[in-house]
């Protein structure tokens, strides 16, 4: 009983101390964005130091349903008043708190200069859901179009004391089929809004439930493998392999080929046929296929300064719950993406992410093949990512290339910024392979050569 | 565009191979002096760029479908090849060779290892293996896709010195070229057909090589190296009962014509017992080598050569010829009585299977028709027309029965050789369309030997006109050839431009030839016919790319478990590409199990619901090919369906589905048509 106490009080004393009570937010203001099936919301908190001590860290709660879809999360500090606001990107890191109800996370963002008592600052924060729209209903044949469903609280959770919020639910289309209301509830075309609620005590929370329609592609890469292959000799070969599926509602009943053709606005509408690709500029010798071989469809706009795209079709048009696997590769020129640095080490400065437009990729891995001869590779990643080496045997390879695997859950296209790989490499390893070939031939002829003028028979 | 041009060069170059040859002697009277290379040298290394050029341009002009369309596997049974070489490479070779695969022939399955020709496949995952030991990081698949061009640059080799021994090198080199060129062997070799034909033809013509070369020799390294060809052929394809049949049949007509020697005695002995025992290891044919009746011509001609040595040894010892006349009476009667009885009691018992179907037809065409409806409804198993024989042989038409002339006016054992191979493979080539095929090596052989005797002796004659003008300084090398013709000469004045005249004609036929090989290659022989392209009403290349698209549906899109029915023609490739179980495939064995097929596809629907329920089909894949055009769908095909059905279940008769006794598919079709599934 007595080491129970000695181990209470101190917890104890760390919450009421740190966090909850001492911070105040005035008004809070959440923007839900549910026009593709990648949720978006920003949320903007202007947050007072209403305690004794300054405060550093600001505390945003998830609801654990939430947390696991959780793909990406940014904070910015607003300071100055209208027009000349400037933005600080403030660093944000998951917290575990012992006394959390229902399971509730948190995520800590660290201010970057500590709050004093009755100051105020604004916080502007980003983050985005993945796999938050939920089909209903699950199953729809052809000629019907998709209904989902989104969940959340009408109510911010916080665990600090909320003044007044406001909440805005951005829906693809007029068509709601239903949304709970909570009052005052308010809907103006394709817009939701919720509140406004006054003084809200810490973890209040409210259910809400939005029923509408959404024919925007679900496209989710189950898995994508990007692998980056350097050859100094000037190349930069990439080979991404996708694993796609349509994440929305199942396709039930026949598909019928004519219907899709004659009458496309009313036929298969949540499918989808084609997708974009975002290529880095200069992108050379594109292929697209997969296992059986190559598929046909595809167009590329190629650009030699701007982004090229590519529009690829799958064989067969995506409805709910079907699948394609395909793989799509290319090359560019080596000195876009390769420098030297200051201390004599090269580095690789390419983008982290999926060049798919508006896809969500449930498990990424980057795999960069360094050349053979490379040593101590080191990846800088803005975001944090799983780490690990492997040995990839290529064309004339003795030792092996080494492959730095980097690996990242729930990608959103947000990612898609450039990371760095330093590697140290001496220019001399160009030569081994053609060296070897060339040797190689020199010997098969000297062989000739010396199977044409020597006299191998044991008779005289 | 850059393969035409280069194949036509390359044509040329190598047709004029012998008359390069043969200038070549002259050429280093005068101007090569400082170069210092002996004649023979130098004839050898034009040889060797010639058969260089040769081997490459056979290889390139088979990759006319990688450039048209992709690298990829053709038309129905290379899937099939392909989906068990990858098997092979994944898991190894015991494991292949003890595959039961479950996911063809649904409720009953398949044993892959023991019904199959493994020779393709081991070879493919060779060359594969050997690639990934060199560290080159290719994949499979194209390993399969150029294997087949590959076997065909080989088989030029193996043409050069097959010609070389049953005529000259020179003979050797057009025989080569025209090979590698040769529209009827090149049907079946582009890149990407990856089927045992590819590499069958080469261990064919090796086989026959080593078998002529061990004839002519007497060698038993040669009958030896002849059975391990024997042993390869058989393992790659079950054409190889061509060569059981032709070198027994060879061997009689040897003995017929009073040839026999002690050379052909140990050619065919050792390669016929040693081929035998090899090939018995392939588990597909086993005892069958020792029992069906296909393979009892060969055991026979066997033990006949034993009686003949029998009574060479037996002439010798004595010395009495009326003896030895009784003796010849009695063991001749004795021995035509002793395997009559055998091969009468075998097949009484049942111990010597009878003929097959396929080898009937062969020998019949009209059995299959009347009998066999399953293999006659295969398109490649028809009467050949004249029309295809003129595109796949060209002017190669012509010239064999030149070459036979030539072959006729100069026997030797090689050269019956060449002679019944081609004559018999001639009439299996007009018997079914795929055997054109076989017959290629041969025309082109005998082929090879009408324009080569013929330029030969056009040049000679050229010669020794500009020979006397440069005043005999090389006598030594025209030979009794040009002795011969020098009679000739003064006979006919306009002898010379006679010569230049047919030498160019000659030259303008072999282009002909060229060009035509290189527009059938890259028209007609180039589709893989699972992708269509057509030409759009801009001129534009519209790609059909439906077959594959429903392929992936399944592969992607059902249960790993799902089992679809289809017409067989789809099988091998719904499993390879589809990668899902089917009822039937292209490997026919089980004609009942098509017939239930058949029956399902022209019943009623609910009849066909319980046919198959019954099956456990969970998709029914059928082809329809009337928006596009397409020709070759399942409304095409649905007679043979009716007749394959009608054969095990008379249930189904097809003047049901005919109107008037045609055949319509619109309106005016007959109910029954109209209302089955």
């Amino acid at each position: 009983m007595l080491s129970l106490t000695i181990i209470l009080i101190p917890i104890f004393l760390f919450i009421s101390g740190a966090s909850s009570h001492q911070i105040r937010i005035n008004n809070a203001e959440r923007r839900i964005d549910l026009s593709t099936h990648i949720v978006k919301v920003f949320l903007t908190l202007k947050v007072e130091n209403t305690g004794k001590t300054s405060a550093s860290e600001i505390l945003l709660a998830f609801p654990p349903t939430q947390v696991d879809h959780l793909a990406f999360l940014e904070a910015l500090a607003a300071t100055g008043k209208k027009k000349k606001k400037t933005y600080v990107s403030l660093a944000v890191k998951p917290t575990q708190l012992p006394d959390a109800p229902n399971e509730t996370n948190y995520y800590t963002i660290v201010l970057a200069n500590p709050l004093n008592t009755g100051e105020t600052a604004t916080l502007e924060i980003l983050y985005i859901l993945t796999h938050s729209l939920e089909p209903f209903p699950v199953e729809i044949s052809q000629s019907e179009s998709q209904l989902v469903y989104y969940r959340d609280s009408a109510l911010i959770l916080s665990p600090y004391h909320i003044k007044q919020q406001t909440t805005f639910i951005k829906i693809p289309s007029n068509k709601v089929e239903s949304f709970t209301r909570v009052e005052p509830t308010d809907r103006a075309g394709n817009e939701l809004k919720y509140g406004p609620y006054e003084d809200r005590p810490p973890y209040s929370y409210s259910p809400l439930l939005v029923h509408f329609e959404n024919n925007n592609p679900f496209s989710v890469v189950e898995e994508l493998v990007r692998e980056v292959e350097i050859s100094h000799w000037g190349n930069l070969q990439i080979t991404e392999q996708y694993k796609l599926a349509h994440a929305g509602a199942r396709h039930k009943g026949i598909f019928s080929r004519v219907d899709y053709q004659s009458k496309p606005a009313f036929s298969g509408v949540s499918s989808f046929k084609h997708l974009l690709a975002r290529l880095p500029p200069r992108v050379h010798s594109v292929y697209y296929r997969d296992e059986i071989g190559n598929i046909s469809t595809s167009h590329l706009r190629a650009d030699s300064w701007k982004i090229s795209e590519l529009e690829i079709e799958p064989r067969y048009p995506l409805f709910g719950g079907w699948r394609a696997t395909f793989v799509i590769g290319y090359g560019l020129p080596l000195e876009d993406f390769l420098f030297e640095s200051s201390d004599g080490r090269r580095y690789l400065n390419f983008t982290f992410g999926c060049p798919l437009v508006e896809t969500v990729v449930d498990k990424l891995t980057i795999k960069v093949v360094l050349p053979e001869g490379a040593k101590g590779p080191s990846a800088v990643v803005p975001f944090p990512v799983e780490q690990r080496l492997e040995t990839k045997y290529s064309y004339l390879d003795v030792v092996g290339r080494t492959v730095v695997v980097l690996e990242k859950k729930n990608v959103v296209p947000v990612h898609n910024i450039p990371f760095q790989l330093y590697y140290t490499f001496k220019p001399i390893f160009m030569l081994a392979e053609p060296l070897m070939l060339a040797s190689a031939f020199f010997l098969f002829f000297t062989a000739c050569v010396a199977y044409l003028h020597v006299d191998l028979s044991i008779r005289k | 565009m850059v393969g035409k041009t280069e194949s036509q060069n390359g044509a040329v170059k190598a047709t004029a191979a012998p008359a390069m040859n043969l200038e070549s002697d002259l050429f280093s009277n005068f101007s090569f002096k400082s170069f210092k290379l002996k004649t023979k040298q130098q004839e050898l290394l034009l040889r060797v760029s010639i058969l260089g050029l040769v081997y490459i341009l056979a290889f390139i002009t088979r990759l006319f479908s990688v450039l048209r369309y992709e690298s990829m596997i053709h038309e129905f049974d290379p899937y099939f090849n392909y989906r068990t070489t990858l098997f092979l490479t994944e898991k190894g070779f015991y494991e292949f060779w003890n595959w039961f695969d479950s996911e063809s022939w649904y409720p009953l399955g398949r044993i892959i290892g023991g019904t199959l020709y493994p020779g393709l496949m081991v070879t493919a995952a060779f060359i594969y293996w050997t690639l990934r030991f060199l560290r080159f990081a290719v994949h499979i698949r194209e390993v399969c896709v150029l294997t087949a061009p590959f076997f065909a640059s080989n088989t030029t080799v193996v043409a050069y010195f097959f010609g070389k021994e049953i005529w000259d090198s020179g003979a050797g080199l057009v025989a080569a070229a025209f090979i590698a060129i040769c529209p009827g062997y090149i049907s079946r070799s582009v890149a990407g057909s990856y089927d045992n034909e590819g590499v069958a033809i080469f261990a064919l013509l090796l086989t026959f090589y080593l078998f002529v070369k061990a004839v002519n020799t007497g060698s038993l390294a040669w009958a030896l190296a002849s059975a391990f060809g024997y042993f390869y052929m058989v393992s790659a394809w079950g054409g190889y009962v061509f060569i059981i049949n032709l070198i027994p049949l060879y061997v009689l007509v040897l003995l017929i014509t009073g040839r026999y020697s002690m050379r052909l005695y140990v050619a065919y002995n050792c390669m016929y017992v040693l081929g035998m025992l090899l090939a018995m290891q392939i588990r597909f044919v086993g005892f069958q080598h020792v029992q069906s009746g296909e393979h009892m011509a060969a055991m026979g001609v066997f033990f006949l050569m034993q009686v003949f040595y029998f009574l060479d040894w037996v002439k010798y010892m004595l010395s009495d010829t009326k003896l030895f006349q009784a003796f010849l009476r009695i063991t001749v009667t004795s021995a035509i009585a002793v395997g009559a009885l055998a091969l009468g009691v075998g097949t009484a018992s049942g111990y010597i299977s009878p003929w097959t179907g396929r080898f009937y037809s062969l020998l019949d065409p009209t059995y299959a028709k009347d009998n066999i409806p399953i293999i006659a409804s295969v398109s490649e198993h028809q009467p050949t027309a004249w029309s295809s024989f003129m595109f796949d042989f060209h002017i190669l038409l012509f010239l064999f029965p030149a070459g036979l002339y030539f072959c006729f006016k100069k026997l030797s054992d090689a050269t019956i050789f060449i002679v019944m191979y081609g004559l018999t493979s001639m009439y299996f080539a007009g018997v079914m369309v795929r055997l054109i095929l076989v017959a290629t090596p041969a025309v082109c052989l005998i082929s090879a030997i009408a324009v080569s005797a013929t330029i030969k002796n056009l040049t000679s004659l050229l010669r020794t006109k500009s020979k006397t003008a440069v005043a005999g300084s090389s006598k030594g090398t025209g030979g009794s050839k040009a002795s011969s013709k020098a009679s000739f000469d003064q006979s006919q004045p306009f002898q010379k431009n006679g010569a230049i005249a047919l030498l160019l004609g000659a030259f303008y036929l072999l282009s002909k030839y060229a060009t035509h090989c290189t527009w059938v290659t890259s028209e007609a022989y180039s589709s893989p016919s699972i992708v269509l392209a057509a030409r759009g009403a801009h001129g534009n290349r519209v790609i059909f790319d439906d077959y594959r698209e429903a392929y992936f549906w399944l592969r992607q899109n059902t249960p790993p478990d799902a089992k679809v029915m289809s017409w067989w023609d789809y099988g091998y490739q719904i499993t390879a590409m589809g990668n899902r179980t089917v009822i039937v495939d292209n490997n026919t064995w089980n004609n009942t199990h098509i017939a239930t097929v058949g029956r399902a596809m022209s019943s009623y629907e609910d009849e066909a619901y319980e046919i198959m329920r019954s099956l456990d089909v969970d998709y029914v894949l059928v082809v329809f090919g009337g928006v596009t055009g397409y020709s070759s769908d399942d409304i095409n095909k649905f007679l043979w369906m009716v007749r394959i059905g009608g054969g095990v279940f008379p249930v189904i008769k097809e003047p049901d589905y005919l109107v008037n006794g045609d055949y319509r598919v619109d309106k005016g079709a007959a109910p029954k048509m109209l209302n089955c599934l």
